[in-house]
């Protein structure tokens, strides 16, 4: 469940960071069809966030600890909301380029979350 | 690159604003403190941890985390505080920044026994895909020529 999780959110969050940097080259701010699309990211890393509480409360342990996993999964929940909060207040392809730099952000936290949890 | 200087003319525009203070979180400004607010929570969290857990291992790999650390949080604020001083400061910090990952980082290949854990500037901040040797070249860039645009 994790594991496949995990690849979702790094897929979408390539795809979104693909998406905002065309959008960045094309010299577009983030549009409402931009915030769409880091909701629905923001939204597995959400559900990411609560699988892998769940499996800390079954008793699963990550290889690494629990303080590094934990820390991966409120970053990777965090990463696009803040970057899309950022390119509110800025409304030139430079906006459209942090949403782009966060979703890389979050995609290179889900493949350290991956060695994190596997140890 | 005729978006470029459209991009520019806005963030000139936005550059004075609040207080008098030359706005440095502007147009390219935007990227560059998102990048540092990024280095500074992964570096700051990942000396905390590192220091509590087991600094005795390698104290000195550790420290120089605490240090990149440090650096990345006062770059991250100065930028966020805009205004003359602040823009002076950060650029002082992205110097000495760019001077510790190279020090470090040939110093982590000359000598990699002297640092049994890593750190963020191991080896030119490979393992944080070479984000910490380009990014302070990048923040000088933009900091000269916001001199030029905010007075």
């Amino acid at each position: 469940m994790l594991d496949a999780l995990t690849i979702a959110v790094a897929a979408t969050a390539l795809a979104l960071a693909a998406w905002c940097g065309l959008a960045a080259y094309r010299d577009l701010p983030t549009k409402d069809r931009h915030f769409i699309g880091m909701a629905v990211v923001s939204a597995l890393a959400l559900v990411q966030l609560v699988v892998g509480i769940v499996q800390l409360a079954r008793g699963e342990r990550p290889g690494e600890g629990v303080a590094i996993f934990l820390a991966y999964l409120v970053g990777s929940a965090l990463a696009v909301p803040a970057a899309g909060f950022l390119s509110l207040a800025e409304r030139t392809r430079w906006g459209s380029a942090t949403v782009a730099a966060g979703a890389v952000v979050l995609a290179v936290l889900e493949v350290r979350l991956h060695d994190v949890w596997g140890g | 690159m005729t978006g470029t200087g459209q991009a520019r003319e806005g963030a000139e525009d936005t550059a004075v604003a609040g207080a008098g203070r030359t706005r440095l979180v502007a147009g390219p400004g935007l990227l560059l403190v998102w990048l540092y607010g990024v280095m500074s929570v992964g570096a700051v969290s990942r000396s905390v941890y590192q220091i509590l857990t087991d600094f005795g291992s390698a104290p000195l790999a550790h420290t120089l985390s605490a240090v990149a650390a440090v650096v990345y949080a006062f770059i991250t604020y100065t930028l966020v505080r805009g205004g003359e001083a602040a823009r002076r400061a950060a650029l002082v910090c992205c110097g000495a920044e760019l001077a510790g990952v190279l020090v470090v980082g040939t110093w982590t290949l000359a000598d990699p026994s002297a640092f049994p854990d890593s750190t963020v500037w191991s080896a030119y901040g490979m393992g944080y895909l070479f984000i910490p040797v380009l990014l302070p070249v990048t923040g000088m860039v933009w900091l000269r020529r916001s001199r030029s645009t905010g007075a």
